[in-house]
């Protein structure tokens, strides 16, 4: 797996994170290299590096930039997606903890491509460690001259607020994101108009995940073609994967796309905790659909992969669950979950998320009704494409991927009012260690 | 009385790097701030950030609803929140939080009669390779198991 990171290429010591440690490796002197060329020139780089967007949506990095308008004589902004809040994904706050500058530095490159004179990094309100060596990096960045005025001699100009959220996880939605900076409640708006046509303060806006950006720099440094040499065709460079649940060794790991995925979970992870059988795999955060183990055979990891076994690849987030969890209560899990964080804007969602987690809670107290299951999926499908955001849409899809596979479970507890599996979701134990 | 007054210097500062008359967006971290210093957002505090900021009233009381971080009053000095989402359920925060249940004596949403602790749940705190995850004010402990709670909580006094 490794000889090809591009991300968690060196090694982390108690100050790797700051400054001179940074700039030993090289560190910004991709920035001067950026202020000598045309900003076009920066984007179009990025455009044909192929690099996709590291959030969940696997939008072009360099299409989204391409859309806006260098002399346009309005201002521009760019804005780092840090609310990370997908459950299962927790990779972006390694790049904040231990590669802030590369964060920085990235996007002082690509202020300078969209012509930004103001940045934002909307980092989640929950993350203190996270935060603190962000802004400690914004701050050794300004005493440096990197940010301010007359970065490094040119007439370039950036300035960078880290803003903090404060609990919701729609604000990770792009235009959700950007409201809650206008100091509102994190309400997803409608598109068109598009957030690069009309976003932050009703600008020109982009918003890239922490870790698309963080690629930017060695884009930049190495070139598109070496970007384009790791990875697939599809899927060009490196993306790092988050891995928890019941797997022995969980943690993040960088992956070349197109790695073999049953390798990366039965060699590099060490498979399930306890010698257990796999039962079912999220591959890129809860709200891509569940896979089982004979799913699995022969993908590779990457976008076409994925989606050819029926999922997605999302934000990189996997969970993987061992035989004899509980799939109804982990759903009654993930319901709660929906529930609690739908915005309330729109009907389907604020209804529906309350109807779907309402049956389920029933449903696990033994007190499921006729139709309960085809009731949830009704519901899911009544949200598909209802509602401002995908929040909504999401939450339907792994409803409905749960009672796919997992029917005979749903069915049984319904029928028989208890659990196959006894309810149980801490089958590798260790809370008793 | 408001502890606005006193942080003014402090929003002032910030203000610097933010694009110009963007005032609107300094609520969050002006509230965020606010909390900190007294625990959490009290009505005179609502008055003085509206006037201070210039924006309407109902936009800070929007946002104070909206976010769950925010709180309008007072919690105990330890302020324990389980994360009970995917992960952590798969590596015993169920455990943890009835453990703590019933050594504080307390459910999720309410604090102890001498003001100590606070016990809560919350979503996804984005730790999922260290679950199960317990948040102490504003501290990650990571890797919970049972004998490491019962040695934290001997240290929150």
């Amino acid at each position: 797996m490794s000889g090809a990171a591009l991300i968690m290429d060196f090694a982390v010591t108690p100050d790797s994170h700051r400054l001179a440690a940074y700039r030993a490796r090289g560190g910004y002197a991709t920035l001067a290299k950026a202020l000598a060329m045309a900003p076009q020139d920066i984007t179009r780089e990025v455009s044909d590096s192929g690099l996709l967007g590291h959030g969940g949506a696997a939008f072009p990095v360099g299409r989204k930039w391409s859309v806006v308008k260098l002399h346009d004589g309005q201002p521009h902004y760019l804005c780092a997606n840090a609310d990370e809040g997908e459950p299962g994904t927790f990779k972006d706050r390694w790049i904040l903890e231990n590669a802030p500058h590369r964060l920085l530095e990235s996007m002082l490159i690509a202020a300078y491509a969209l012509q930004v004179r103001h940045c934002f990094v909307y980092i989640r309100g929950e993350f203190d460690l996270p935060y603190q060596r962000l802004q400690g990096a914004v701050e050794e960045a300004y005493e440096a001259g990197l940010f301010g005025s007359g970065i490094l001699g040119t007439e370039f100009a950036c300035d960078i607020v880290i803003y903090r959220g404060a609990g919701s996880y729609v604000c990770g939605e792009a235009s959700g994101l950007i409201t809650s900076i206008e100091g509102k409640k994190g309400y997803p708006r409608n598109r068109p108009p598009r957030l690069t046509v009309k976003g932050l303060y009703q600008q020109p806006t982009v918003i890239n995940n922490v870790e698309s950006l963080a690629n930017i720099a060695g884009i930049v440094r190495d070139g598109a073609q070496a970007y384009r040499a790791i990875g697939t065709p599809r899927s060009p460079g490196t993306q790092l994967v988050s891995i928890s649940g019941h797997i022995s060794r969980p943690g993040v790991y960088e992956l070349p796309y197109g790695t073999p995925l049953k390798d990366f979970l039965f060699e590099t992870c060490g498979g399930m905790a306890g010698g257990k059988r796999l039962k079912g795999l999220i591959p890129g955060g809860i709200s891509t659909k569940v896979l089982t183990e004979p799913d699995l055979e022969g993908v590779t990891y990457d976008h076409a992969s994925l989606l050819a076994a029926g999922s997605s690849l999302g934000s990189g987030g996997m969970i993987a669950i061992a035989e004899g969890t509980c799939m109804v209560r982990l759903l009654q899990v993930m319901l709660r979950f929906w529930h609690h964080e739908s915005c309330g804007q729109c009907t389907p969602c604020r209804e529906g998320m309350g109807w779907m987690h309402r049956i389920i809670d029933r449903i696990v107290a033994g007190q499921g009704q006729p139709g309960d299951l085809e009731r949830l999926i009704a519901i899911a499908h009544a949200n598909d494409g209802t509602t401002i955001c995908g929040m909504g849409d999401a939450a339907g899809y792994a409803t409905v991927g749960f009672l796919d596979k997992f029917r005979d479970e749903f069915e049984h507890y319904l029928t028989h009012g208890r659990s196959l599996c006894d309810g149980v979701l801490d089958v590798t134990g260790g809370w008793d260690a | 009385m408001s502890v606005v007054v006193g942080l003014i210097p402090e929003f002032e500062g910030w203000k610097r790097r933010f694009p110009p008359g963007t005032e609107g967006s300094l609520v969050l971290p002006c509230l965020r701030r606010i909390q900190e210093s007294r625990g959490f957002v009290a009505d005179e505090d609502i008055a003085a950030l509206t006037e201070y900021l210039g924006v309407p009233r109902m936009q800070i009381e929007q946002v104070l609803s909206y976010y769950s971080q925010y709180r309008r009053e007072p919690i105990g000095r330890w302020h324990l929140q389980v994360c009970h989402n995917v992960s952590c359920s798969m590596r015993g925060a169920e455990r943890a939080l009835d453990h703590l249940r019933s050594r504080l004596g307390i459910e999720p949403g309410q604090t102890t009669p001498d003001g100590r602790y606070t016990l809560s749940t919350v979503e996804c705190l984005g730790s999922c390779g260290t679950a199960p995850v317990v948040m102490v004010n504003d501290s990650y402990h990571e890797s919970m198991t049972r004998s490491k709670l019962d040695r934290l909580l001997d240290e929150l006094t």
